[in-house]
């Protein structure tokens, strides 16, 4: 019994090394997953603006034109990572709509203060009902949204220039005609 | 010709590791005490060939030599002279050039202080000491020199990423790496006693101070990094529960309760195990660290230094450490055998349950910290769990140890009695409950705050009545009280200040959770921001010229007169801009205010925080590290003391804590 006790560390540690080496040695970049919700409408939801009498993000915003919707929050350095590039989009041309998922407003208007707001419109998702409707998993999150409201693409992780200029901008140009 | 220098000294020190774990391993498993004898020389000399190397690095950086690659990368002409001393640790390579200096030098540290250690214990920790080195030489030497150098070297330097450009960031990585790589100590004494198949009290008597002096420094590199990144992003957070933090968080936690459980070890002779897993895994998680901050495999606000393809060597050190030692501990531990019995209801009840609940803290924010990274492994996902997660798991655990903190050292050994040792308390129940029940009634506070409170009065009372308690404060006339205070061991008193420090960090860092207040707003000149019941005039901005940079300064005067200056700092060399904050430090709050970007016009955005009791977080992180010094300067701890008058003293003690 002491013997087997004392196992288990090496245990643990063999399946940590290993959990570390899996991702240096699988050269794949995984950081794309389909939806549940692809090629389906977006769920319906009405979300309400970050400050008194800013619009909010609701649904029937996203008809129209093809826009990405970007989740995320302060809380996450992803994010923090990826707001120059969304900005970048953003001037470009490219309609970025964000939801601050699970995001204390406070804060929420901080992180945007400090690095720049590359949002059009952003819905407060406080209690994380809308994401968890988008089938978020974690943020960010980016989903590509036709101008009918179809979900087409959807990207988990932070949006790297490779991810914008390989995926996301020719999907967009795409949609558009 | 002295960065090639450094170079061979970096090559010297390599061979010489090889030596100093191969001669003194063999000697010990023969006995053979000339060759074992061999280990102290071969630590000196490693030690003195890395401070030839550190050295040579550091010329190059003073010197502005640009034909070495890695100053042209990481410094500039223009910096000041502290900035291009620090440079030579902002950046991967010299960073870990510092760190085999300091694993070399707690080496040469063994070596010199050890002269009443077993003979085969010193010869086998110096060696284990010597294996690690070997394997993060080797690593400097393959895949990150730091001597390279360039043809033809650029006319100047590309600088030193300006956040980096501070004086907290000077000093932190060098107190970080003190207690990292200050653990490999206490790593290398626990595979020694694997080796030689014993753990006697008068081991932990050893490992206890080394332990001691790596937690100090690890605890002051914690805190100054907090402070760092408090005034120097300029969002006024002190903590993220970023990846690279927790990376220096969870050795911390691991290393604490090793600092409790071998105090068992050394009075009672139980714990044994446990304790050599303790410091295995407190090292282990320090290589996880370093290994998460150098490979880049999770994505950090402050991953300065990252190279995915020099993940896989620090990999596979930490699988040969990790993978190795407790291949050994699975193979050695069971024949341990446990010394003393004791009640769950006692002294070393209270160090267990300290012990449990630190290292479930460690495994949650190891969870919390991995778990994004299995998710991708598994799913492919990057998600960020972020502090949602761990203000769920670590806060519910930390009530009960500050709970637990005030009653435990009122606990007799071996067999405690609760009920006595929480009439002494009553003092500390009245005064928490009662301010906790003001805050929330009174003040209408909310329920998370007064609890906090709550816990931080309570166990600052109780520290405080355990002093009193044993100098027997009002019990006896105070002269015999004074006498008696005057004669308690500087451990006692470490604990009382490391405890006392927690309870005084709680303070801070429920009030600033919870009565911070902010106010974003564009501002142009002459308008008046209202905070916390002070009142700032926004003075408009101008320019000013730095060494290296140029700054827009943004004023800001106070009801009383007091200018605050924040001010946003362009880099021309490296293209990057940094905030610098104006804060007005008062032990109540911060004012903390923060010019921002520039909107239409005049205007500006401005941000102006209250951050309520802020400074008692880094005051009671001050007193835990200023704690453990005091232990640490414990005659009973002291290294090099003789060792006859030790063990008198450690009696004596052992006797007058009953």
């Amino acid at each position: 019994m002491r013997r087997l006790f004392a196992l288990i560390p090496l245990a643990a540690a063999v399946a940590l090394v290993a959990a570390l080496a899996w991702p240096i040695l699988d050269g794949r970049n995984p950081q794309e997953l389909p939806s549940v919700l692809l090629d389906k409408p977006v769920p319906a939801f009405d979300l309400p603006g970050l400050e008194p009498g800013a619009p909010g993000l609701a649904s029937a915003d996203l008809a129209g034109k093809p826009v990405l919707v970007n989740v995320f929050a302060s809380w996450c350095a992803p994010c923090r990572a990826e707001i120059p590039r969304l900005q970048a989009l953003a001037g470009d041309g490219v309609t970025v709509y964000g939801l601050a998922y699970k995001d204390d407003p406070v804060a929420t208007r901080r992180f945007l203060s400090d690095l720049g707001n590359p949002y059009a419109r952003i819905g407060v998702d406080r209690d994380g009902r809308t994401g968890i409707e988008f089938g978020v998993y974690g943020v960010p999150e980016t989903y590509v949204i036709d101008g009918s409201g179809v979900i087409r693409h959807r990207h988990v992780g932070e949006v790297t220039d490779r991810v914008a200029e390989a995926t996301l901008v020719p999907l967009l140009k795409e949609l558009e005609q | 010709m002295i960065a090639e220098l450094g170079h061979l000294a970096l090559a010297a020190a390599l061979v010489v590791a090889v030596f100093q774990t191969v001669v003194p391993l063999y000697g010990a498993a023969r006995g053979d005490s000339t060759l074992m004898a061999m280990a102290q020389p071969a630590a000196l000399v490693q030690f003195a060939a890395l401070i030839l190397s550190f050295g040579a690095l550091t010329h190059a950086f003073v010197t502005s030599d640009f034909s070495v690659s890695n100053v042209a990368a990481n410094s500039h002409s223009l910096k000041p002279m502290i900035y291009k001393v620090s440079g030579v640790w902002g950046n991967h390579e010299g960073s870990m050039l510092l760190w085999v200096l300091i694993l070399s030098l707690f080496g040469a540290a063994v070596a010199a202080f050890g002269g009443n250690l077993p003979e085969s214990l010193r010869a086998r920790t110096i060696a284990i000491q010597g294996m690690i080195g070997i394997g993060f030489l080797a690593f400097i030497l393959f895949t990150s020199n730091p001597f390279e150098r360039v043809v033809p070297p650029p006319i100047d330097g590309r600088g030193l990423n300006p956040l980096l450009q501070d004086i907290g960031l000077a000093l932190h990585p060098p107190m970080l790496y003190l207690g990292y790589v200050g653990l490999s100590t206490t790593f290398s004494f626990a595979v020694a006693a694997l080796l030689e198949g014993r753990v006697d009290p008068s081991w932990a008597r050893w490992v206890r101070p080394w332990t001691l002096a790596a937690w100090v420094a690890l605890t002051a590199g914690i805190i100054l990094g907090s402070g760092w990144a408090y005034y120097e992003l300029g969002w006024g957070g002190w903590w993220f529960w970023d990846p690279v933090e927790n990376a220096s968080f969870m050795p911390w936690l691991a290393a604490t309760a090793l600092l409790h459980s071998a105090i068992v070890v050394e009075k009672r002779d139980a714990l044994k195990s446990w304790t050599i897993l303790l410091a295995l895994i407190a090292f282990a998680l320090s290589l996880l660290g370093t290994f998460l901050v150098r490979s880049g495999v999770l994505t950090s606000v402050h991953a300065f230094a990252v190279d995915p393809e020099r993940g896989m060597f620090i990999l596979v050190l930490l699988a040969i450490a990790i993978g190795g030692s407790f291949a050994l501990y699975a193979w050695r531990a069971p024949t341990m055998e446990g010394g003393g019995v004791f009640r769950p209801i006692s002294r070393e009840g209270g160090l267990v349950l300290n012990n449990l609940l630190t290292a479930t803290a460690a495994a949650t924010v190891l969870i919390g910290t991995l778990y994004p990274l299995a998710l991708e492994t598994v799913t492919g996902e990057k998600v960020s769990v972020g502090p949602p997660f761990f203000e769920a798991t670590f806060v519910p655990l930390m009530v009960p140890l500050v709970i637990a903190v005030g009653i435990g050292p009122l606990l007799a050994w071996k067999r405690g009695d609760l009920a006595g040792a929480l009439h002494n308390l009553w003092a500390a129940a009245i005064i928490a409950i009662s301010l906790g029940l003001a805050l929330a009634w009174l003040q209408g506070a909310p329920v998370g705050a007064a609890l906090g409170m709550a816990l931080a009065a309570w166990l600052g009372v109780a520290v405080l009545t355990e002093l009193a308690d044993r100098i027997r404060l009002f019990r006896v006339p105070l002269s015999s009280s004074l006498s008696r205070a005057a004669g308690l061991p500087r451990a006692a008193y470490g604990m009382t200040l490391a405890h006392l420090g927690l309870a005084v960090f709680i303070v801070g860092a429920v009030g600033e959770t919870f009565f911070s207040a902010e106010v974003v707003r564009y501002a142009s000149r002459g308008d008046k921001v209202e905070i916390a019941g002070h009142t700032l005039t926004f003075e408009g901005v101008t320019e000013r010229a730095g060494p290296n940079f140029n700054a827009q300064v943004g004023t800001f005067v106070l009801e009383n007169g007091q200018r605050l200056e924040s001010e946003r700092r362009f880099f021309p060399a490296e293209g990057q801009q940094t905030t610098e904050a104006a804060i007005r430090v008062r032990p109540a709050g911060d004012l903390y205010a923060v010019l921002g970007e520039p909107a239409d016009g005049d205007r500006w955005t401005v941000r102006v925080y209250h951050k309520a009791l802020v400074m008692w977080i880094w005051v009671g992180g001050f007193l835990m590290s200023l704690g453990g010094l005091v232990s640490l300067a414990d005659r009973r701890l002291r290294v090099g003391a003789p060792a006859p008058r030790r063990e008198r003293t450690a009696l004596a003690a052992a006797g007058g804590d009953d």
